[in-house]
């Protein structure tokens, strides 16, 4: 938190957590694919169910999607600039059980084929936090670029992610481990002070062992 | 950010340095900026406060259709010298509804601290850049008073309505926006305070019970009524008037009537006014109309 999330952000309204965060949600979405998103199932949760449609907040997430910003203009006509550039997206309701109650699961596939599914929360104040990548449980704002590695549980990885970061000068803002068992799936998420360049995240992508590498930028 | 408003004034006394000065230095350290840049990036808000005050459009309504148009009348009632509480107040109302009616429809608004009261702080603070001709620099500090008492808010109770209440929003607004004010008048840094704890106290224990969960009843004319009580506070200051709990004090305050307030009337329109016979009807009828 700094003091531009106390004054600010400049966005389109009515609402910080219904769509301002929305708009966010989607664009963190856009960041963590990298690329355009051409299909999108979007699963509303429980005040984003009940009450998104007055905040505009089906609009602000597929603004998002295609990358507009909290403060673009362009984000009431969201739907039908979404039809005209090809985004394929559909709206259902979900059930998340126990999450913050401005929550979305969302299912999106980028033009290349990539796939990738998220759920995240407006926690308020126009800020978010992505709760789970892929059926793994998560924790980060999107406020910082995020490293997000999926790697088989097992010694070594963590040192091969946190060297490359220190060889070039990338200070570690945050760091989680999660794994869904012993010996199986685990994840990584860094988030960092700096950008990571992209041939050190396309080396990583290559070691054995690394199942995944997700990048968010924030450039 | 700063922990306490007490913390901000004991090192505006010992260092010599202004209130507004150590919540930019800080934001500098926070995210590795330059003051200059520190300085562009609060300018930009205070520009883009203005502009939406400037491109309010009386003609245009909100989602429900509920919302729209207020700030016209009132202008009108202002153009037939009726408005007895005077051109200045009459003013600050005019813009808090401006601003907090283009929320409402989708514009492009400030949200200080939050969407719902986005209208408190510019209608103050563009009222009175008008009276005393005041440069967009001036403004610039003075929102860095708004934003360093709004960050102790948030560390020492919530800015959420969803957590806190409406007192957390609306309350928080006018605690900020009579700090901001305050300063403009030549308030100390404990003045600054004093005006916040003014502000916010006037609104402790207020309910989040938005009708259908919009920012609309009564969001946009709460606005209005948190615009005029922080001009009365930072007069209040100005008058020598004190407020006898110090503001961290009644910061703290809110967050345990926060933690004592029932989830209905924590931003979950089932609650308060949501909950009134005209209020189900209207959330009824918007249900119909989708």
């Amino acid at each position: 938190m700094n003091i531009f999330d106390i004054v600010g952000p400049i966005m389109v309204g009515p609402s910080s957590s219904h769509t301002a965060g929305a708009v966010k949600i989607g664009n963190a979405c856009h960041k963590l694919i990298g690329e355009r998103i051409v299909k999108a199932a979007i699963m509303l949760h429980g005040s984003f169910l009940q009450t998104g449609e007055g905040h505009g907040t089906d609009k602000a997430l597929v603004a998002g999607l295609m990358g507009f910003d909290v403060d673009d203009m362009r984000v009431p006509e969201s739907f039908s600039i979404a039809k005209d550039s090809g985004l394929d997206f559909y709206f259902g309701s979900t059930d998340l059980g126990d999450v913050h109650p401005n929550s979305v699961k969302l299912q999106i596939e980028g033009e290349s084929g990539r796939k990738l599914e998220i759920i995240a929360s407006s926690i308020g104040a126009g800020r978010i936090r992505i709760c789970e990548i892929d059926g793994i449980t998560v924790n980060f704002s999107g406020e910082h670029p995020t490293l997000i590695v999926h790697n088989i549980d097992q010694p070594g990885h963590v040192a091969e992610v946190t060297s490359m970061l220190a060889h070039k000068s990338v200070n570690i803002a945050t760091m989680q481990l999660y794994r869904k068992s012993r010996g199986g799936e685990a994840v990584m998420v860094l988030e960092c002070d700096q950008e990571v360049p992209m041939e050190s995240i396309k080396w990583l992508e290559n070691l054995e062992g690394i199942i995944k590498v997700t990048y968010m930028s924030q450039e | 950010m700063y922990e306490s408003l007490e913390e901000i004034i004991k090192q505006e006394n010992v260092k010599g340095i202004a209130f507004w000065r150590l919540i930019q230095l800080d934001d500098c350290k926070e995210r590795g900026v330059t003051e200059e840049q520190s300085f562009e990036n609060m300018k930009s808000m205070y520009l883009a406060m203005k502009d939406s005050v400037r491109d309010y459009d009386p003609d245009i309504r909100s989602h429900s259709g509920l919302i729209g148009g207020e700030a016209a009348k009132l202008r009108k009632y202002i153009n037939e010298k009726k408005l007895l509480s005077g051109d200045f107040i009459g003013e600050v109302m005019e813009k808090a509804l401006m601003v907090a009616e283009s929320n409402a429809c989708m514009k492009r608004i400030v949200a200080s601290p939050t969407a719902g009261s986005c209208g408190v702080v510019p209608a103050v603070l563009l009222t009175v850049q008008d009276r005393f001709r005041l440069s967009d620099e001036k403004m610039t500090e003075a929102l860095y008073v708004v934003a360093g008492v709004g960050g102790v808010i948030a560390i020492r109770a919530s800015l959420s309505g969803a957590e806190g209440g409406c007192q957390a929003e609306i309350g928080s607004a006018s605690a900020m926006a009579a700090a901001g004010m305050c300063y403009l008048l030549g308030g100390s840094g404990e003045e600054i305070a004093n005006a916040a704890a003014l502000g916010l106290k006037n609104f402790l224990g207020l309910a989040c019970d938005p009708v259908a969960g919009l920012v609309e009843i009564p969001c946009v004319k709460r606005n209005v009524c948190s615009a005029v009580n922080a001009v009365t506070c930072a007069e209040m200051t100005m008058a020598g008037i004190k407020s006898r709990i110090p503001a961290d004090e009644v910061f703290d305050a809110m967050r345990s009537i926060s933690r004592n307030m029932s989830d209905s009337i924590k931003e979950t329109a089932t609650g308060g006014l949501a909950v009134t016979p005209t209020g189900r009807k209207l959330t009824e009828k918007l249900k119909l109309s989708h």
